[in-house]
Parts: C-alpha cells; structure tokens; sequence
C-alpha cells in the first residue's frame, strides 16, 4: 500500500545568480534551534567550473536538508524563515509553492525547493 | 535603551536595539541589530529590518553570538602571571588588584624611563581604538601602534588619498541615503571596479560588501581586478587577472589609456586640480611664488597665463588666484623671470604627470601584470565611458611597499573621469557630523595629547612624512627595531588590545616573541586566551558589544551601542582605560564614560542619552558629513570656500606634500621586494609566488577558531594551489603541505583549485589551535600553520607604509611524516 504523504503548502525560491557563499542562513538556522555542530536545516554548496573558452566560474546554492521544517513559529506570524530573513544577498525567497512556481521562470539561474 | 517597536513575542523577552561594533563578529560593524533577551540573557540576535545599513542581514559571525557571549573559554576575571611567560600559569585577582598592580607597574616604567617608553599595540582597532588612545594619553605616550608591518591595513589608502585630495573618497553606494537606491537624488553606478576585494569577507573597511550585490541586481556591472578567481570576476564584464603585486602598474595603464583616448573630464582637469601648476625644468620642483617675489609665499604656486603672457600667483590659503581669473595653460614650455631677474625654463604639472603615464604604454603594462593589453584596453575604456563609475579597493593595495603611489594613481582615475562627489561614483567619507573621537588619519579628534611637544617623541616620526601629517601612530616595524635596539630610548611596556600578534597580525611572530620578552611589563585585554596572551603578566577580560555602551561616528551613520546585557566579571574596554587613564592623569578632561560620549558628540548637537533613543542619525543634506558636489559648496574646506583641504587647495596630480617629503610627487610603479622580477636568484630556489590574506567568510582574521558554529565551516588552514601544480608535485586534494621560503615552513591542508594561477598559491592566515596546550611550546599550535611566519618585517615602502603580503615567494612539498 502507498504510504501516504501530505502535499508540501511552502517552499523556497533561491535566486542562486546571487547566492554569494557567505554561510549566513546556515548559521541563522543553527541559532533558531540551537542545533549542535554538524546539524543544519540549510547548507550552502560551492561549484567550481572551468567553461569552455578558457573563463571559470563559481557558484553557490543554498540547499535545505532534512530537518528544515521552514520555520512555521516565524511564517506563521508572518515573519520570514531565519535563513530568509539574514540572507546577506537578499536571493531567497519563502512562499505559497503555486506562488513561487509561478516566479521561478521570472529569471535564469532559479531553483524552487520543497523540503520535506 | 530604547526598545524596538515589534512587541517582543513571549513576555519575558526584551528586544533591544543596537548597534554592532566588534568585539564580536570582529568586522568594522555599523550593522543594526535586535538583541532578544531572556532573565539577563542573550536569546538570540536578528538583524534590524529598520537599519539603513543592513537591513534586517546579519553575517555569519554575528549570528553567532550567543556562542561567543557564553563561551566556556571566555575570560571573566582579571589575571595575573604565576608562572614564567609563555608557561600557562595563572592567579586569579580583582578588578582593584589588577588595577593598583597596573598603575604601579606602568607609573614605575614613566618614573624611570618616561611614558614614551610603553608601546599601546592594537591589531583592527574598531570601537576599542579610540580607548586604547586616550589611554596612551593620558598616560603620556604618542606611541599608539597599529600592530602590522607598514602599517598596511586601509590607514596607507587613507593616507594616500588624503595627500592628494584633503579627504578620503569610498564608493557610493547610497549610505548616507534613508531611502538608500531608491533616493532620488542617487544614481545606480553603470560599472563598478572591484579592485583587490573578495565578497566572503563581507565588510573590509567599514563597507557592507553586499551593497555591491544590491547594486548588481539594479544593474550595475563589475570591472574586477583580481588574481584569484572570486564571486565578482565569475560575473564580471571585464575581468583582469594581474600578477599578484602589480596593481600600480595596471592602473598606470589605465590612465595611459583614458588620457590618450581623451576619455579624461578636462573641465575638471582645469578647474580642480593642480594640473596647470608651473614646475621648474631646473629642479623639478614646483615653482612657488616665492621663488617669483620677494616677498611671495612658499605656500602659493604659479601657472602661466596664456593671455596675459606671464605668471600668475596661486594662493593656496584662499584657494583661488590673487588677481582676477587668468587663462591658465594647461601645456607648454614657459620662460619665466625669477625674483634674482634669473630666468628658468617651466613646464606645466599636467606634461609632467602625463610624461610619467607615458612610461606605461599597454605593451609595457602587459609584460609587468602579465595582462594582455587588449583587455587593459577595453577595460579602461568601459570604466571611464561609464557614467557614473566607482571603484571600490582593498587590502592588496596596502600590501606592497609602493602603496601610495598606487593609491595616487587610482584616486586619479575616479577624479580624472569625473566621478568624484557625483551620486554614484566616489564620495568623500566623513565622520558623521564631524564627529571625531580620536586620531585618524586626517583627522584629530577629542582624545588627543597633551601637548604637541609629547608627539615628538613617536616611534617612526622622524623617518617617515605621512606619520607627522595623517598617521598618527608609532610605525610598526621601526618599533620592533627600537624594543632590540634601545635606541633612542628603550621599550620597556606593551599594552596589547585588541590584536593577536604571535597568530593574528605580528609577520615574522618569532620576533615579537622574542621582543615580549625583553619587555619588564606586559598587558593584554581580550576576551580569550590566544597565543599572544600567554606573554602577558596581567591579563583583563574584556566585554562583547552586547555588553557594553558606545558611540560611532566613523562615517555614517552617527550611532550608539546600547547595552543589552552583561556577563559576570567582564568590563568594556572603554570602561577599562577610562579607570586608568583617570589614574594616570587625575586632570583628566571627562569625569565620566558618558561625559567623554557626549564630547565626542558635540558637533552633532545631541547628548550621548539623546542619541541612544534614536540609535542611529544621519546627516542631513548640506553638512559637510553628507555628499554631493562638496567641493564645488565649499563643504570640504574650514574657511568655506570651494576646492579642498590640500596644501594647495586643489586636488593635487602632484602631490605638495611628497615633494616636501622628498618623495616622488607623482604616481608611478614599484615593482615589490620579493617577486620573480625582483628576485629572480630567490624564485629559483622558490619558484610559487606566495600570497596570504585572503579572508575567511567564517573568520576575522585569528578571531572565530573557537566558535563551534563557525570553525565547522572553515574547519583547518588551507593553501589554495591550482591542480596543475599540484600534479606536478605529487599533491593530491586534503594532503598536508609545507610552505616554505628562506624564513620558515608552515603545514597546510592542500586545497586543489582552479581559484588560483598555477604560478601561485594562496595560504590562509590567521590559524591557532584554541582547542590545544595554550603554554610553551605548543601555545596553542601557534608556530604549525602560521602563514605569518613567511611574511618578513621591514619591508615598508619610502614612507613608512605597506607591506609585501600578497606578492611573496615560496615552495610547495608534501609533508612525510
């Protein structure tokens, strides 16, 4: 029998053109619940490409683990999640998913994450 | 204390608003920050969404500052060495035992020696400067030291600038706007020059380095001069790759370049700079009025009036010209009658600047910055036809000993393409209100000595021009020298604050270990143990910016710290040296902490109590601390009138000051002591160029080892070496590598990176172990992976300024163990 699962209401909009790699929603993340080291409901990730043509490029993304739970003490008050709110490059986005499906496309270099 | 208007959400939490200035997150702050706090305690730390500053962002290191506020290592009673220095042992004592210990040691060292003879050493001042001085003071020494060879942090920029323009410019980038971008009167920069700045280190230099992202999204494109691959060369428009240490060659080709394309605001060249200024061909010194009449002025200078045919007279005090208006030629060769009836030959300022840019064509730029001309090309040319255009610099610029001709050479080129004053491109940077507390350069502020008389006796003064006109700090390497020397007086104390010299900020640490130990007296105030700690006799623990009342005026905006809690046994800095410093001068100027607040404050016309309630203010259009067109106002002079606070009043293409330094007046490139081209007999024992410095996003330079939440995300030293090299040297990623050069080897953890050229590698700096032995020999692992360990003392330029960090030598083997 399939198991059941709920269809997940919020999401996140990373806008990662911007994402600059400075770890500030991790750290944001890990005060909110006081996790211990080594536990994060967000961790950032660094691409490093040699492209065609002899040009290199870095990127960064912002990418929510298992134990995200998007914050629902702030959301629900209105507030954004704690790694939304202090993201330093302001490329973070917390929404309806419906909503933020609608603005993935808005722009290249987006990713709509829907954690757990 | 002024409470944030959000209704705390549970009902025993109080959220207060203020304002971060290290200790802490380490940087130069300015950030507004909503501190939660539960029964006494911090809960947790938000960014204010109110500040114009950051708006509701909050770095990493200051999200976690409920880990260093309540760190178990934190220092919460004064000690007192047990011990021999460097063994680790320690007594416990009070505040008032600490305190009568200090002023007996110290009184004992001025009664015998003279106050001159203590050291007050700092590494990245921040809201503790201004103490640390008034300390020094108050006890009768000029010798304030900023802890790094050649003084090379941002201070040579500040100096650089000063000598040319009267005040120091920074990128606008709408700081001094409540409505930031969307201001009217602002514009969105067309392209923005990332000269030597990384975007993990976030805010070098009291900038928010995300402000660049803000503008980005708006638009703005980034020319970006960097070595390494970074954030901003992955989406810059132009990016040039130069050779570590060559940035004053590369911006001498950019002038090159605008000024023969005509790409240069002429009517500026004319009105507000010296350019058409005489020099005389028999000297090469300016023509100055005296040397015209007998009773002329060496202060004025001369320019040749095309249509009267003869000189006219410059007067530098009422920056204007003595008689009516005249035709002043911009070029040509001029026969020019002394007061003797001698005759000399006279060329202008501006043939002399751009005979000196002429040594730079792009085919000479090219074979120095290994960059191909064409992009130098193309590149200056988008920077100069972009209008508006900024620059924004960092640290590379201060680390070569040809510091302040590079600085001269790039302050030209955002006042060359008409991008000073102007929304959008380089402003002029002010305290708010003109608001000075202490000396900075260019600036003197409430807390000063004594008397002129006292200054004479700084370390470095005599030698050096720019530490008797905007430096007002002893010069670092001369120090050390003088602590081995004795001469011409000895060094008997050190008081260190906020500064880490054996694994922070001290090159070639061996030495200043060494140097502690001939010292009869030592004094450390921090928050923790590190390395440098250890060589103390009396250590302070000092208090976190949640704990403390303060004021900031460095620029904008005017604010206030607001304590928000407090943490047993510890004291603010600036409660620390107000205690002593009454001690040591009972004449003092303030009775109170909040006495000395509210001095400071006193150009802004509010009380220290008054601007608590605001937090932050900024100065409104029209004083002299908010931009635009200031020159053309008559904002940036004391007497009111338009041009600048330069000795000539002009902005100065050659600098009046250098040449009565005996300096070379005008910008130009020195190649670094130790590169392949200048050392090519070292190169090939050590063929890597070696460069250290670059920041850590989870780290301010040695602080943060000890935070869980940040060590995790920079957890070991690394140095960054292209995968090429590393093949051809059998190191594969993760493995332990030495560094080394002639004067020592340091392990790192190899990091394998295209980031990096393959002729270069990049070391981390700033590694200790606080989690090791903190006594001799391990001192906290202090001597294994020091990056500074490689870097020489005593390699400051002509003046006194910069230091060869980033443009070194070395070689790269695996460690066998």
């Amino acid at each position: 029998m399939e198991k059941k699962k709920t269809k997940p209401e919020f999401g996140l909009l990373i806008d990662y053109e911007y994402c600059t790699g400075c770890h500030a929603c991790e750290v944001a993340c890990a005060q909110e619940y006081n996790h211990k080291p080594g536990i994060r409901g967000i961790k950032v990730f660094e691409v490093e490409q040699a492209l065609p043509g002899g040009r290199e490029y870095l990127t960064y993304f912002p990418f929510p683990t298992e134990t995200c739970v998007l914050c629902p003490h702030l959301t629900k008050e209105g507030l954004d999640p704690a790694c939304v709110k202090h993201c330093m490059a302001a490329c973070m986005k917390f929404g309806r998913v419906e909503d933020l499906a609608k603005e993935v496309g808005r722009k290249p270099r987006m990713v709509l994450w829907v954690p757990r | 204390m002024a409470e944030y208007k959000v209704k705390p959400r549970t009902r025993d939490t109080e959220i207060v608003r203020t304002t971060v200035w290290s200790a802490g997150p380490g940087c130069h702050g300015t950030c507004g920050v909503l501190a939660h706090i539960s029964k006494g305690k911090l809960v947790k730390i938000e960014g204010d969404p109110d500040h114009p500053w950051n708006q509701g962002r909050l770095c990493a290191r200051c999200l976690a500052m409920t880990q260093y506020a309540y760190h178990p290592d934190r220092l919460t009673r004064p000690l007192k060495r047990a011990g021999a220095r460097g063994e680790g042992k320690w007594e416990e004592i009070s505040w008032d035992e600490a305190f009568s210990l200090i002023e007996n040691r110290m009184g004992g060292i001025k009664k015998e020696y003279g106050a001159e003879s203590v050291v007050f050493s700092m590494g990245t001042g921040r809201d503790i400067s201004p103490w640390l001085c008034m300390l020094a003071y108050a006890y009768g020494s000029p010798n304030v030291m900023f802890a790094m060879s050649g003084n090379a942090c941002y201070s040579p920029r500040i100096a650089a600038v000063e000598t040319v323009l009267g005040d120091y410019c920074v990128p606008d980038a709408a700081q001094w706007l409540r409505k930031r971008y969307d201001d009217p009167k602002y514009r969105i920069p067309k392209c923005l020059v990332i000269w030597g700045y990384n975007i993990p280190n976030t805010c070098p230099d009291n900038i928010f380095g995300h402000w660049f992202i803000d503008l980005m999204k708006r638009g703005t494109e980034i020319l970006c001069v960097d070595p390494r691959l970074t954030w901003f060369s992955s989406r810059a428009k132009h990016w040039l790759r130069l050779r570590p240490g060559t940035d004053g060659a590369l911006a001498m080709g950019f002038l090159h370049e605008i000024i023969h394309g005509n790409l240069y605001d002429r009517g500026f060249v004319e009105k507000w700079t010296n350019a058409p200024f005489l020099v005389r061909k028999d000297t090469g010194r300016l023509l100055r009025a005296s040397d015209l009449e007998k009773n002329g002025s060496p202060e004025n200078f001369a320019v040749w009036d095309a249509a009267a045919e003869k000189t006219a007279v410059w007067d530098s005090g009422k920056a204007d010209y003595v008689s009516s208006r005249p035709k002043a030629a911009l070029k040509g060769n001029f026969s020019v009658a002394l007061k003797d009836e001698s005759r000399i030959e006279c060329g202008t300022v501006w043939d002399a600047f751009c005979e000196e840019v002429d040594r730079y064509p792009l085919e000479r730029v090219e074979e120095i910055t290994r960059v191909p001309r064409k992009e130098i090309r193309d590149a200056a040319r988008f920077y100069a036809q972009s209008k508006p255009a900024s620059i924004h610099w960092g640290l590379p610029i201060d680390s070569t000993p040809g510091i302040t001709p590079t600085a001269q050479a790039i302050t030209a080129l955002w006042c060359l393409t008409g991008n000073l004053e102007v929304p959008g491109g380089n402003v002029v940077a002010r305290n708010a209100f003109e608001c000075v507390s202490y000396a900075l350069p260019g600036a003197e502020g409430v807390i000063r000595l004594a008397s002129k008389e006292d200054d004479r006796k700084r370390i470095g003064i005599d030698r050096y021009g720019p530490f008797r006109k905007f430096i007002w700090r002893a010069q670092t390497d001369s120090v050390l020298d003088q602590i081995f020397s004795g001469k011409p007086y000895p060094v008997k104390g050190l008081w260190m604050q906020t500064g880490n010299l054996i694994a922070g900020i001290g090159f070639e640490p061996r030495k200043w270990k060494e140097a502690f130990k001939k010292l009869d007296f030592i004094v450390a105030v921090d928050l923790f143990m590190t390395p440098t700690t250890q060589y103390a006799d009396v250590i302070l623990p000092a208090a976190t910016f949640l704990e403390k009342n303060g004021v900031r005026s460095w620029w904008v905006p005017l604010q206030s710290i607001n304590k928000a809690m407090s943490v047993q046994g510890c004291k603010p800095d600036v409660e620390i040296n107000f205690e002593l410093a009454k001690r040591f001068d009972p004449n003092l100027r303030w009775d109170s902490v909040e006495a000395l607040f509210d001095d400071i404050l006193k150009n802004s016309g509010m009380t220290y109590r008054e601007l608590q309630e605001k937090v932050w203010v900024l100065p409104p259009e029209g004083n002299s601390s908010a931009p635009y067109f200031r020159h053309e106002k008559g904002l940036l002079r004391k007497d009111g009138r338009p041009g600048f606070s330069t000795p000539s009043g002009k902005m100065e293409l050659y600098a009046t000051l250098r040449e009565e330094w005996n300096l070379e007046p005008m910008p130009h490139y020195e190649e670094p002591p130790f590169t392949p081209v200048s050392r090519p007999d070292l190169a090939e024992k050590y063929p890597l160029i070696l460069s250290t410095g670059r920041r850590s996003f989870a780290f301010f330079n040695a602080e943060h080892r000890n935070i869980p939440w940040l060590r995790e995300l920079d957890p070991e030293p690394t140095v960054e070496i292209h995968p090429d090299t590393a093949r051809s040297l059998g190191i594969s990623d993760g493995e332990w590598v030495w560094v080394e050069n002639w004067l020592d080897r340091q392990k790192f953890k190899a990091k394998l990176t295209i980031a990096v050229q393959p002729q270069m590698v990049m070391a981390a700096h700033g590694w200790w172990f606080p989690e090791e032995d903190g006594a001799e020999p391990s001192l906290f692992g202090a001597w294994k992976s020091n990056a500074n360990q490689l870097i020489p003392m005593g390699s400051q330029g002509k003046d006194g300024l910069g230091a060869p960090l980033k443009n070194l030598l070395c070689r790269v083997y695996k460690v066998h163990e």
